[in-house]
């Protein structure tokens, strides 16, 4: 491009340099001395956490965050070592793991499939890491899940809802803590039938896209089976704003019960408007109209303000739960950053330590080994009792907590209580259910890359 | 050689040493070192800047030769994508039917789209465009769900037909059965470079993309695209029929959108509705004003300079930056942190946007001006120059250099 | 029938919402043609505007209470607001709940200094660049201006609740002789349509009505002239830009209790502006709120079940198809002067 000038000295300087670096050449097959992927070759063991930090799941990204920065110190020895001290398998003894220290890379999903899969793809191409753990969807949990099956490395994921994640796009290579939309049927059924009877007429509004459809599929499902109605079931696009013109029709269909199936800033949006419609107030076949929002988080929660106030739905976890893991973990958290853990960061969390401890108990950082030493683990101590991570689809079986918004919250955290902890037996269905791809639907074989 | 004067053959070779150079340009820093945070040269980035530097400089062929804004590109980059899975799905995971009828799918898509929207310019052809894309991604994301997946992205299955691939074919994406994602790694000293198929296929692609929009710039029919974006009434009143040439201009890079798709699809066999998103078509704009419009280099490396940007700066949280300022006094190390941590991490959007108006107001040809001011400076000449691109060594005296100011105030009348 | 009345309530809401945005845009994109990618951004500072304030009634200080424990044991830290420590209860809880209301008046001020503040910094060096520079420089200014939102109020939407007086919703059909219950309409949303009526007409009888607005309309006809006559045609163009941001603002100040305000909202909003503009017709003011209103009320009815069992997927699309179809009958849009970006 333009000619640049070489002084005579500068010429010595670059041929020094040149001879120092050309000394020990060695060009080779990527991975091909190791027997897995970026097997960890120094003191150090790298992770990798992949979670939205920027778009409007942030927040949410930002605690799965602290959380996961949390386990890594626990793991280290760190801190007062949290849920390690509750956990009941005891392999870990904060050394790091298998005596090598955990370091840890961030990076942002940007809650988008192809910027998660960039992320994961830097993370495994460029620094070596092990393991991916974390993000806030289910449609990056899908893509990210099939990108490391097929590296060879072992992918967490963070929160994702969708029935398919351990359904019909399930991984060898892949674990969800999550609980999933079947499950919240399941547990909320039983809750709703008591409170508001058998003789009920659902109206459904649902987003429109996958997570959305599985999580009506699984409602209808549950609902209809302690004997109500579904009067009608409404696609809204993704991001919608005003949901109005959905909420309008709802009036006067004869329905008494909206099920919201919205997550985030649509679930705030949707609920509020529907209260401001006059929803609530209302009284439909003799009986006070309700407000159903199967799957809450807390940031949802505090974004919806007073309008959640008495409304049902359900949680993977939650930071009031009276055991003494839940309280281990909510001390080091709080102690740490100054408020209650999220759902979801525990999830990355508890995710964080049995991976941990996987690896720990298999002796090794290969991913065959991982997943054989988590697959029909079972385990307590890390929050809602005793768990398994069924080794036909890779979902934990754990109980699930209904909750209901809170009449009179005390601070800003409470805003949400736990009505009953359903316990595991009664949301356990088959690996091959129909909502979950029926018999099709296959881990494959794991993969341990290079 | 090959059809070009001798300035465009220095400039070509100059871009193939380059291009087939990126692992060593982009890992400058050893391993190990606090710099390495830095170093971009793995393969997916590396493709990823190849294959957006492809998708720029078609989208430059219609936006900066023709001065025709579309905001509904990433609709023909993500057909393209589509096209291409289902290809890895029905055929074959050889990667040469896939990105074939990429291109095709793209360029037919286009055709259809560019017939309706060039029936109107200026702002009226944008919001058709911007219109078409929209409807495309919000299709493709909800009702067109059984063609596209929706939501979770349309991927390859082991239970897919795949009719051209025997029992023992490769599983991933491949060039006759060598693997797209196989790599070799030199370490020299403490640096090391990874050489990836995958790459350097794109990295040649995009390389005879790069030729042949040299080549559109520089033939008679580029001669009429930039006519057109001078004065297309005046073409109008000497009797010529500008449309034909137009809508080739758009389907050409709308073909190049399907190729940039087709090699996602290929580089990573998943196609998701978001590429489709406006988001994404005014990311290909940003690149290529970013990098500098109507010059030939400028969209390549504005689209390198944003895919670096997201991905390495996403990429440094606040323990890098401590281990980074471990040896500043303490009160000092959390201000300096601090004030980082607003652009990096979490925040790597705010050094985009500080970026584009930095970029804007001082570089006003883009990032290749500001290549064109180094070099200058380097030649000891007064940078007075400005807009003379020897940042893409692509000559002085080229008039692409000197997009011509569009009036901007509204005028009655016509 | 009252399905259909209720839909065009929702159409009216939601085209007030469209129309508000679009007039701002219109002053500064289809008339000073400076492709503005920011005007998204103002409409979000302005309800970030409203936030704010609630913010500021609700400042506290604590006082710790030891017969109440927090998420960690500890003794519980009760928030006790400057408000209602200065005027009692009663006074300082009324103007917490009006706080959205009362938004205007801090909206005003402060949305004609951001538009100010833009113009002479920044639009006004890029009235002579190309439409691509513009929108580089607007769209890093939209992006920089959400990440400072972001920074001080965080990614998660915040709860804006209008007065009490006004949160519930109103047994509207009766007033136009439906039956009892048959159209409930939100209080908030009939009034958010009331004040998008009145400040359109106020923009419109500024511009009509006073001698300041006349020379603005030359200006916008033929800028050169204008400045030929000795007229600081500048200046008022510096106002106008003003006036803009401040319409911008107040439509996002009042449509807080309807769509809690988060950092992203103006990005959401943008598009849809653009193409409310266009399809108006550029450098038409009554065009832009037309389209406005137009695609609100048409979107509502694609809503509608009955539409979407018919042709799925069309309330996703509607608007868009809308404004492909007009722009292929209607060459500059609904109302559009003829060479304005059309180049």
């Amino acid at each position: 491009m333009t000619s640049s000038k070489f002084t005579r000295r500068g010429l010595l300087k670059t041929g020094a340099a040149a001879g120092v670096t050309l000394a020990t050449p060695q060009l080779l097959l990527a991975g091909s001395h190791a027997g897995f992927t970026n097997a960890p070759t120094g003191s150090t063991v790298t992770l990798g956490f992949n979670v939205p930090q920027t778009g409007p799941y942030s927040e949410e990204g930002l605690d799965e965050l602290r959380a996961q920065e949390l386990a890594v110190e626990h793991l280290n020895g760190i801190g007062d070592g949290g849920m390690l001290n509750t956990f009941s398998s005891k392999a870990l003894d904060g050394t790091g793991i298998l005596g090598k220290k955990v370091e840890f890379v961030t990076g942002d999903t940007q809650t988008k499939s192809d910027a998660a899969r960039a992320s994961a793809k830097s993370m495994i191409e460029k620094d070596k890491v092990v393991m991916i753990n974390g993000g806030s969807s289910s449609g990056v949990a899908i893509a990210v899940q099939g990108l490391c099956q097929e590296a060879g490395i072992i992918f967490m994921a963070g929160l994702t809802h969708s029935n398919d994640t351990t359904g019909k796009d399930r991984k060898a290579n892949g674990f969800r803590h999550f609980f999933n939309a079947y499950m919240s049927g399941a547990a909320l059924a039983p809750v709703l039938k008591n409170a508001y009877g058998t003789d009920r007429r659902a109206y459904h509004l649902t987003a429109d896209y996958t997570w959305g459809w599985t999580q009506e599929e699984s409602l209808k499902a549950s609902t209809e089976a302690i004997g109500w109605e579904t009067v009608k079931t409404v696609r809204t696009p993704v991001g919608a704003g005003d949901f109005s013109s959905y909420i309008a029709p709802v009036l006067n269909s004869g329905a008494d019960v909206l099920i919201l199936n919205h997550y985030g800033g649509d679930m705030i949006n949707s609920l509020t408007q529907a209260v401001q419609f006059g929803l609530r107030d209302k009284v439909v076949n003799g009986k006070n109209f309700e407000i159903v929002v199967p799957l809450y988080s807390e940031l949802m929660a505090a974004g919806a303000g007073e309008n959640i106030k008495g409304v049902f739905g359900s949680m993977n976890w939650n930071w009031q739960l009276p055991d003494e893991g839940t309280r281990a973990f909510v001390k080091s958290f709080g102690e740490k950053y100054g408020r209650p853990p999220s759902n979801s960061a525990q999830t990355c969390y508890v995710q964080t330590l049995l991976y941990a401890d996987a690896v720990t108990r298999a002796g090794s950082f290969n991913p065959c080994a991982v997943v054989e030493a988590l697959e029909g683990f079972e385990f307590d101590g890390l929050g809602n009792g005793p768990t398994l991570y069924r080794a036909e689809d890779h979902q934990c079986f754990k109980d699930v907590l209904v909750m209901k918004g809170a009449e009179n919250p005390t601070n800003q955290y409470d805003t949400l209580e736990i009505v009953e902890v359903t316990p595991r037996a009664q949301v356990e269905y088959a690996p091959n259910h129909p909502m979950f791809g029926g018999d099709e639907a296959s881990l494959g074989s794991c993969n341990a890359g290079a | 050689m090959l059809g070009l004067n001798k300035r465009d053959t220095r400039f070509l070779i100059i871009v193939i040493l380059l291009t087939l150079f990126t692992p060593f340009l982009l890992q400058p820093f050893p391993e190990e070192s606090a710099l390495a945070q830095f170093n971009g040269g793995y393969p997916d980035l590396m493709a990823k800047i190849a294959i957006f530097g492809i998708f720029a400089m078609g989208f430059n062929i219609l936006f900066g030769l023709t001065g025709y804004l579309s905001f509904g590109h990433a609709a023909f980059l993500g057909v393209g994508s589509y096209a291409a899975v289902w290809m890895f799905k029905l055929l074959t995971m050889n990667v040469f039917p896939a990105i074939i009828v990429a291109v095709l799918v793209a360029g037919l898509f286009s055709a259809v789209i560019g017939y309706i929207s060039l029936r109107r310019s200026g702002i009226y052809f944008s919001i058709l465009t911007l219109a078409m894309a929209e409807m495309s991604y919000r299709l493709a994301y909800s009702v067109l769900t059984p063609i596209t997946n929706g939501e979770t992205g349309l991927q390859v299955r082991d239970s897919d037909p795949r009719i051209l691939d025997g029992a023992d074919a490769a599983q991933y994406p491949n060039l006759f059965g060598l693997e797209l994602s196989q790599s070799w790694k030199l370490e020299l000293a403490s640096h090391v470079f990874t050489f990836n198929v995958g790459f350097y296929f794109c990295a040649v692609v995009a390389i005879v993309m790069f030729y042949i929009s040299l080549r559109i710039a520089r033939s008679p029919f580029g001669l009429v695209l930039k006519a057109i974006k001078s004065n297309q009434t005046r073409l109008n009143y000497t009797g010529m029929n500008t449309r034909p040439y137009t809508l080739a201009a758009f389907v050409i890079s709308g073909m190049y959108a399907g190729l940039a798709g087709g090699l996602m699809a290929v580089m990573d066999p998943l196609a998701g509705a978001e590429r489709m998103v406006w988001t994404a078509s005014g990311e290909v704009v940003i690149m290529t004003i970013l990098g500098g419009a109507g010059t030939l280099l400028g969209p390549v490396l504005g689209a390198g300079a944003i895919k670096y940007l997201e991905n390495i700066f996403s990429k440094i949280n606040e323990n890098v930056l401590h281990e980074w300022f471990a040896f500043l006094p303490d009160g000092m190390e959390d201000a300096v942190i601090w004030l980082i941590a607003r652009f990096t991490g979490e925040g790597w959007h705010l050094t985009l946007g500080v970026m584009f108006m930095a970029v804007v107001i001082f570089l006003p040809g883009g990032l290749v001006e500001g290549g064109g001011r180094i070099a200058a400076w380097f030649r000891r000449k007064p940078a007075a120059g400005a807009g003379a691109g020897g940042g893409d060594g692509d000559g002085d005296g080229d008039p692409e250099h000197h997009p011509k100011p569009t009036p901007r105030i509204a005028t009655l009348g016509d | 029938m009252d399905a259909i009345f209720l839909q065009i309530l929702n159409g009216l809401d939601k085209g007030s919402a469209y129309a508000l945005i679009a007039l701002g845009l219109t002053l500064i994109f289809g008339t000073l043609g400076v492709v503005n990618f920011a005007h998204g951004a103002l409409f979000m500072l302005g309800a970030f505007c409203a936030v704010t304030l609630q913010k500021l009634f609700g400042l506290s200080y604590t006082v710790i209470d030891e017969t109440q424990k927090d998420f960690l044991g500890n003794p519980l830290k009760v928030e006790v607001s400057y408000l209602e420590g200065w005027f009692g209860p009663e006074i300082g809880g009324a103007l917490a709940d009006w706080s959205v209301p009362l938004s205007i008046l801090l909206a005003i001020p402060i949305m004609v200094a951001i538009g100010f503040v833009m113009e002479r910094g920044l639009i006004k060096h890029f009235y002579k660049r190309p439409h691509a520079d513009q929108i580089l420089v607007t769209f890093g200014l939209a992006i920089v201006l959400q990440e400072v939102v972001k920074y001080f109020f965080g990614a998660n939407p915040i709860q804006t609740p209008a007065p009490q007086a006004f949160r519930g919703a109103l047994d509207f059909g009766v007033l136009v002789g439906f039956e009892p219950g048959a159209v409930i309409y939100p209080f908030w949303r009939l009034i958010y349509f009331l004040f998008a009526a009145v400040l359109i007409g106020a923009v419109f009888a500024f511009l009509r009505f006073t001698t300041f607005g006349m020379v603005v309309r030359a200006g916008m006809a033929d800028r050169e002239t204008v400045g030929l006559l000795g007229i600081n045609i500048d200046r008022r163009f510096t106002i106008m830009f003003g006036m803009a941001s401040a319409v911008a603002g107040l439509a996002g100040v009042m449509y807080t209790p309807i769509l809690s305000p988060h950092y992203h909202m103006g990005m959401d909003f943008l598009v849809i502006s653009f193409v409310v503009v266009v399809v108006g017709g550029m450098g038409s003011l009554p065009g832009a709120v037309a389209a406005g209103f137009l695609l609100g009320i048409l979107q509502s009815f694609a809503s509608m079940n009955e539409i979407k069992a018919v042709i799925p997927g069309i309330d996703q699309v509607i608007i868009y198809l809308v404004a492909i179809v007009i722009l292929l009958v209607r060459p500059r849009g609904l109302m559009g002067k003829a060479g304005v970006m059309e180049e």
